[in-house]
């Protein structure tokens, strides 16, 4: 039987992207989004548009019934109208959650086009902006998909162990957000999505098909907003760690900003409460966002792609691949600041 | 160290050959149990509920899904007040699933008032 979705392949504009940043990623992966730039700009050449007077895409209020539809759908228009403004039509939401809500927003004014029509004329009345609905919305790992094979050329390193030679093993994990709410958004749909699989096996690398590889990784905002929830949320990382771990992964790489994070901080809480490491070292399973793993290879400093900031250390990694980096500039900020220095852990080595 | 939450256990559930039996008598003996499409209105309404833990719809589908442990002593929460009967928009006779549930699960349990209320009540 033919698997047609397997082979399934969705629209990416090829140049002049407008770009807008997440809330939350800028926090936790300092370093991806301007990684993400420099790919474009300056290893691509295309011209992507960074706006200084965006804003959130309500996202997170949103899927916790906070933000009413009508007011995300507005918010949503606003930042349309500043790509209109700025004479953009392709638009690009770095975090997988606000993808969702813009491929969903639009979709719903399709069928609904008086919805549509009341979202303009509340935009009009109080901002005086109009707006144009993007030609095409992609996500950055949609973008750096597509480009693969362009980047490879400019890449230093492969996805490869130096010391065996032999492909580097990586888990990786698509948000939910991404093909989940609608297939036809994602490279390879929800079935088979080959976005960042595509990446690992075009520079070098093996992909681990797990048992729990599509199991979520217990981001669901109604789970970690409430503390006395976060048990659900974590019970879905430690599956998937428990799952993956026989067959030694090197690192994991996620597109969305919440499975990046909360499979890299879950593996510290988890360590605290159970004692458990999911590295036979006991150092943890390194966590990288796309933009990371390709800015990795492409040869930028792993301190400003902001690799300190994450719980595990990417320093077993980047011995393995045999990236060269300075030690004694870990907790030296862009600006040459020091860096306060975290606390150690009790059970995770660092 | 406190987190403040604990990791939430596995859980699957397999339901069994004597489970399904179960279910089978008790649809027999509340027939508009088969109507039940779980929206919660009867926990939602529950004057109990209100003030304890306690869930209805988690009780019945504990029961369908063949999972007895702590039910009966759950059960016991239940005043009988009705108003679940009245709001459930499928007309599923709550009340009286819910007097079926105690019997099934434990007889000797139940006070004789209510013995006599379940003669009375067999529907």
């Amino acid at each position: 039987m033919k698997r047609y979705w397997n082979e399934y392949q969705k629209k990416i504009a090829d140049d002049k992207f407008f770009y807008e940043r997440s809330c939350i990623r800028q926090t936790f992966f300092p370093g991806s989004e301007a990684a993400f730039l420099k790919m474009l700009r300056e290893e691509l050449g295309k011209d992507i548009y960074d706006e200084a007077n965006q804003h959130t895409c309500t996202g997170i209020g949103y899927h916790s019934d906070i933000v009413p539809l009508q007011t995300t759908m507005t918010v949503v228009a606003r930042l349309f109208a500043l790509m209109t403004e700025a004479g953009y039509e392709n638009y690009v939401p770095s975090c997988v959650t606000s993808f969702g809500v813009f491929t969903e927003m639009v979709e719903m004014w399709k069928h609904n086009p008086e919805l549509l029509e009341k979202t303009r004329k509340i935009l009009y009345d109080t901002t005086g902006r109009t707006f144009e609905i993007p030609k095409n919305i992609a996500h950055p790992s949609d973008i750096i998909y597509k480009f693969r094979y362009e980047l490879k050329q400019k890449m230093k390193y492969q996805l490869v162990n130096r010391f065996t030679g032999k492909p580097l093993r990586v888990v990786e994990h698509i948000g939910c957000h991404y093909a989940k709410i609608f297939p036809k958004a994602g490279v390879g749909n929800a079935e088979f999505p080959y976005v960042l699989a595509g990446m690992i096996e075009a520079w070098g690398g093996e992909v681990i098909d797990y048992p729990e590889r599509r199991h979520c990784c217990g981001f669901g905002f109604r789970q970690y907003l409430v503390q006395e929830n976060r048990g659900y949320s974590i019970a879905n990382s430690k599956k998937k760690f428990e799952s993956m771990e026989p067959y030694e992964p090197d690192f994991i790489v996620a597109n969305c900003p919440g499975c990046t994070m909360f499979l890299d901080k879950w593996q510290y809480t988890i360590a605290e409460m159970e004692n458990k490491t999911y590295d036979k070292n006991g150092y943890g399973i390194p966590v990288l966002s796309y933009e990371e793993m390709a800015g990795l290879l492409l040869g930028y400093d792993p301190w400003k792609l902001g690799l300190q900031l994450h719980q595990v250390q990417a320093e077993p990694l980047l011995n393995k691949i045999g990236i060269a980096y300075n030690p004694n500039e870990k907790f030296t900020g862009v600006s040459g600041k020091i860096l306060p220095r975290p606390e150690k852990p009790h059970n995770l080595l660092v | 160290m406190d987190f403040g939450f604990t990791i939430s256990k596995p859980r699957s559930i397999e339901p069994t050959e004597a489970g399904k039996e179960q279910l089978r008598l008790l649809e027999e003996q509340v027939p508009t149990f088969r109507r039940c499409m779980n929206c919660g209105g009867c926990t939602a309404t529950c004057s109990a509920g209100h003030f304890i833990n306690f869930n209805i719809r988690k009780v019945h589908n504990l029961y369908r899904w063949g999972q007895y442990k702590e039910l009966d002593e759950e059960l016991q929460k239940c005043m009988l007040c009705g108003k679940c009967t009245l709001v459930c928009p499928r007309g599923v006779n709550l009340r009286s699933l819910i007097i079926h549930l105690r019997k099934a699960l434990n007889k000797d349990h139940l006070s004789n008032d209510f013995q006599h209320f379940i003669r009375n009540n067999n529907r």
